[in-house]
């Protein structure tokens, strides 16, 4: 049942351009898959590491600059990727060896500083970043020669790399090392008495969500062929750090459905409320009300608590004859 | 160890503290409560670095080791507040304290449901417990007893040359404590156990020598025969 629920969503998202209907829905579609990528690679610390961090917007933002100067600079589609990717990864070990000297509520807030140094960079440092005014690129790249240019075709080669996300992910999860991530998150002191190096666990799972992060950036500029200074605000780092709370942290399907739920509420209900800020605090607020563990766990728990109760109860046994009865 | 000291603030926690351990020896060590028994644990482990002093470890000094490498060296230990996984299964847990001393830890690759060779010694670390029966049980509905099983199994997974035991006792029952003493008395000679206990009944009849702390000062050492008998003991634990 599973397997087939799966595999009618695969079938599904990998033909959404031939039935969703018009280049704007599919351009929406490549956002939410954009943000997907964003979310899991944010979930890999907030989720399973249990680091929450509201600096990734930086992360992603180093990305798409890097990502757009590249281009700017006549680099083709594997320079370009190769060279924002090795830029994001810098960055992340940077982000990593600053914000793991703090613990909790300390993680967070050097978190928040660093995303506000690469804002400030992004604002400020006109010759590298262009200021408010943000950088533009001339076009998509053509990946193996494949043109992006076109909404579906941008959203197939997106489609392509969310599932090397999610597989990631998966593996990840499943994985020795997953594992270890997770016990760093449920018990550090046992995990170092167990001769596990925290740190450094904590340093590579930093990396492999700036990487997934730093993807995400890159589509990002791919995508809008602008960067400007509000993508690396702490808004949005904020914005996907409640995609990930919002869908489920610690789950695979959790983020996805979390960007989902932002994407279209900034996109559809923006177009119909002019408060629609509203509106998305509103959908948080009940999520955190009536499932506090997430949408995906939370509908999971429900369904589940509907199932038992729609179950018929085992009838009373019967007194056995001549048994009991005094 | 050789002249430990350690100090939170103005507070002395141990003072010149010097101890040596034979290998295989059953070491108690006791005192009052604050008397800085757990806080020479954590030297010993690392998780806290002395003022001064210096820890040697089969002949190696490893005052600088780190603290998770030290693991890697023979020792192991358990908390005197049970910290294990709540969410995972029992054989989890032990699947995790295998892991740890096994470079498969950093693979990210490979799935850790299909490390048999992982699993299998994890079911026989178990079964040394006797709660193989439990393995797929989520630690959570287990008793506390079963817990502190599953610690010390936890422990012994780690193939330890010395153990620290930090009131491995402490809120069982009676039943339980029965369990967890005949566990105790039952591992091998080549293990060194080193024991925190308040537990007088269980702790003399394990112990071969013991170690009196008092405001982190050793101040009597000897056998069980000898600490008895000593005048400070009764002081420190009588008041007289």
């Amino acid at each position: 049942m599973k397997r087939v629920v799966v595999a009618a969503a695969l079938a599904s998202l990998a033909t959404a351009p031939l039935w969703v209907g018009g280049t704007y829905y599919v351009n929406i579609a490549s956002q939410i898959l954009i943000a997907a990528i964003f979310a899991l690679g944010i979930n890999v610390l907030v989720g399973y590491a249990g680091l929450v961090t509201l600096g990734h917007a930086g992360l992603f933002g180093i990305a798409a600059y890097a990502g757009a100067r590249l281009m700017n600079h006549g680099h083709g589609h594997v320079v370009v990727a190769a060279g924002a990717l090795a830029v994001t990864l810098v960055g992340a070990a940077v982000f990593a060896a600053l914000a793991l000297r703090g613990e909790g509520l300390g993680f967070v807030m050097i978190t928040v500083a660093l995303g506000q140094i690469v804002w400030g960079v992004a604002y400020r440092w006109i010759s590298i970043t262009n200021g408010d005014n943000g950088i533009s690129v001339s076009g998509r790249p053509s990946p193996l020669g494949l043109s992006l240019a076109s909404a579906a075709n941008f959203y197939w080669a997106t489609f392509v790399v969310f599932l090397a996300a999610v597989a990631s992910m998966a593996i990840f999860v499943a994985s020795p090392f997953g594992a270890s991530v997770r016990g760093t998150r449920d018990q550090p002191r046992r995990m170092n008495a167990l001769g596990y190096h925290v740190w450094m666990i904590r340093f590579l799972a930093f990396l492999f969500s700036g990487f997934w992060s730093g993807v995400a950036g890159l589509l990002y500029i791919y995508y809008n062929q602008f960067v400007g200074p509000q993508v690396v605000a702490l808004t949005a780092s904020a914005e996907a750090l409640l995609m990930v709370i919002s869908g489920g942290a610690a789950t695979l399907l959790g983020p996805i459905a979390g960007a989902m739920l932002v994407v279209i509420v900034k996109n559809v209900a923006s177009a119909y409320i002019e408060r629609w800020n509203f509106v998305l605090g509103a959908i948080f607020v009940a999520i955190v009300v009536f499932m506090p563990e997430g949408l995906v766990p939370g509908t999971v728990r429900r369904w589940r608590g509907a199932m038992a109760a729609l179950r018929p109860r085992a009838a009373p046994a019967a007194p056995a004859p001549g048994g009991g009865g005094r | 160890m050789r002249n430990l000291d350690k100090s939170f603030g103005g507070l002395c926690v141990t003072a010149a503290v010097s101890l040596s351990v034979e290998p295989g020896e059953r070491r108690l060590i006791i005192g009052p409560n604050g008397a800085g028994k757990t806080t020479l644990f954590n030297l010993i482990t690392g998780e806290l670095s002395p003022d001064r002093g210096a820890i040697t470890l089969f002949d190696r000094d490893i005052t600088r080791v780190p603290s998770h490498r030290r693991f890697h060296l023979g020792i192991a230990r358990t908390y005197q507040i049970i910290t294990l996984f709540q969410g995972e299964t029992l054989l989890r847990n032990v699947t995790l304290s295998l892991l740890g001393l096994s470079r498969l830890r950093w693979n990210p690759f490979v799935r850790l449901g299909r490390q048999e060779g992982l699993l299998a010694r994890a079911h026989e670390t178990l079964a040394r417990v006797a709660l193989d029966h439990l393995a797929e049980r989520p630690l959570a509905q287990t008793s506390y007893g079963e817990r502190r099983r599953v610690e010390i199994a936890m422990a012994l997974a780690q193939n330890p040359r010395i153990l620290l035991l930090d009131e491995p006792f402490a809120g069982l029952s009676i039943e339980e404590r029965r369990d967890v003493r005949r566990l105790v008395t039952g591992i091998p000679r080549d293990v060194t156990i080193v024991m925190i206990e308040h537990d007088m009944d269980v702790a003399l009849d394990f112990a071969e020598r013991i170690t009196v702390l008092h405001f982190g000062e050793v101040v009597v050492e000897g056998t069980r025969a000898e600490v008895v008998a000593h005048p400070r003991t009764k002081e420190i634990y009588l008041g007289e």
